[in-house]
């Protein structure tokens, strides 16, 4: 007889097959707590879903240079038992001749199954996402710009849950660029809607975080902020520790750029004043804001967070193309999602 | 020149100061076809100043409320007929609209990409409304 988590388990699979996630807003939390379930049981046992997706194509169409988000959408494909085409950079596609992403979309849902698409336009995942449903691929968005990034969220807090067991009743500190940096703004409002989260944002001035995302925060019944300019001050009552990088490209001027780079560097010093379970986080790639003797400590989890990247990506195709993981709906991960 | 009162036609009120003529661009009304007499930056008991736009000989269907509402949330319809208002509306705030602003981000993919539909939803955060675009989340700016 099937239990009843695994009813609600196949509930929510069913939910997902052939959708398209452009921004984290198209999975409900439960989705979101069924996918870090499966990237856990992925993890415990990588061979027992090696033949998952045997016979399925992923295509990832990369418009502007990346290499973990490329590497990590091709090698979940590639380990779920699928194979990979795509393009790494628009210099070598039909865009150059002026064709629309629309329509190279279109043409290459007719080769794959599910598509991963990188661009420097905001919104171009979702143009991605419109065209691919004549088809009824579905389009994960890898990146779009400044705007969303669902799948490095993921990431993230597949991270904070294998280090806490949990992603609430946590303090939660962003340390750098809360301005531009999406991933800040895709994590805080993510977290918003499991709730019961505190966070410490740590900025310079110039770089604080928008008023739409404090919006989000103030619009939670039951997680709250501060705002502060002082890493060390702080470091001491967080459990995450999200560092970002201040990224020359969002910068129009590069004399605001140099000012603001140095401005907050991660050392073990200020390590010494943390608590001896918090997760250090990044998105990566660093410059100079995690000094490389943390790498050592135990605390940091930013190479972990790649690791963990690609299993939510395993989970999240898998789960798109409505191939089940064999034994998930049995296994004691399926039963955490309906407790 | 001589400005006599509406017979028949519409009368917009509390149009924000000195956006009357953006606001017949929204309404995709013509002021060189259209016989229009404009008020501008009016003394106003509510808003400190606002604009006036009469249009006559306009049916009130003509209106579309759901743009008029876009642009001037505040602004009330009168419709006149025979030279009496008879009837008054009030736009309300739409929850999309699609293919009357553009998005003014110059990274959102609506910007270079062809045959893209502009269209921005309403947003409620914390007591506040405003539209953002489907595509990139900007604010709409008019």
């Amino acid at each position: 007889m099937t239990s009843q988590s695994a009813q609600k388990c196949a509930v929510l699979e069913s939910q997902l097959v052939g959708r398209s996630v452009v921004t984290l807003d198209d999975l409900s939390t439960d989705h979101i707590r069924l996918l870090l379930a499966k990237a856990q049981y992925i993890d415990e046992d990588m061979k027992r879903v090696a033949h998952t997706c045997d016979g399925r194509i992923l295509a990832t169409l990369f418009y502007e240079p990346s290499t973990r988000t490329r590497l990590s959408f091709e090698t979940a494909m590639l380990r779920l038992g699928g194979r990979v085409i795509g393009f790494a950079g628009a210099q070598s596609t039909s865009a150059t001749k002026g064709e629309t992403i629309s329509d190279t979309v279109r043409v290459v849902s007719n080769f794959a199954d599910i598509i991963a698409i990188r661009h420097p336009k905001e919104g171009a995942a979702l143009v991605a996402s419109r065209a691919a449903s004549h088809a009824g691929v579905p389009v994960i968005n890898g990146g779009d710009g400044g705007h969303m990034h669902p799948t490095q969220t993921l990431a993230d807090l597949s991270t904070i849950q294998a280090r806490f067991g949990r992603i609430t009743d946590l303090v939660v500190g962003l340390c750098g660029d809360l301005m531009f940096g999406r991933t800040v703004h895709s994590l805080i409002e993510t977290l918003c809607r499991f709730g019961n989260v505190h966070f410490v944002l740590i900025s310079p001035d110039e770089l604080k975080t928008p008023r739409y995302v404090i919006d989000r925060i103030e619009a939670s019944r039951t997680c709250d902020y501060e705002e502060v300019h002082d890493l060390q001050d702080v470091i001491g009552k967080l459990d995450v520790l999200y560092m970002t990088r201040v990224q020359q490209e969002r910068f129009f001027n590069e004399d605001d750029y140099l000012r603001l780079r140095d401005t907050y560097i991660l050392d073990p010093a200020k390590m010494k004043l943390a608590k001896p379970d918090m997760a250090v986080l990044h998105p990566l790639p660093r410059v100079n804001e995690i000094s490389f003797d943390v790498d050592a400590d135990p605390r940091a989890a930013y190479f972990e967070q790649v690791r963990r990247g690609m299993l939510m990506r395993m989970a999240l195709e898998s789960s798109l193309l409505g191939d089940s993981l064999p034994g998930f709906s049995e296994s004691d991960e399926c039963k955490e999602v309906t407790e | 020149m001589e400005v006599t009162s509406l017979q028949n036609g519409i009368i917009i009120d509390h149009v924000p100061a000195g956006t009357a003529l953006k606001v017949l661009e929204y309404l995709k009304v013509d002021p060189s076809r259209t016989k229009i007499a404009l008020i501008m930056n009016a003394d106003s008991k509510r808003y400190g100043t606002k604009d006036i736009i009469k249009i006559e000989g306009m049916a009130d269907d003509r209106i579309d409320l759901d743009v008029l509402g876009l642009v001037a949330r505040n602004a009330t319809v009168g419709i006149v007929r025979d030279g009496s208002i008879v009837k008054k509306l009030t736009p309300t705030l739409p929850q999309h609209v699609s293919g009357v602003i553009r998005c003014p981000n110059p990274r959102c993919v609506t910007s270079t990409e062809r045959d893209v539909r502009q269209g921005f939803h309403l947003v409620t955060l914390n007591g506040h409304q405003e539209y953002r675009c489907d595509y990139c989340d900007e604010e709409a700016k008019f």
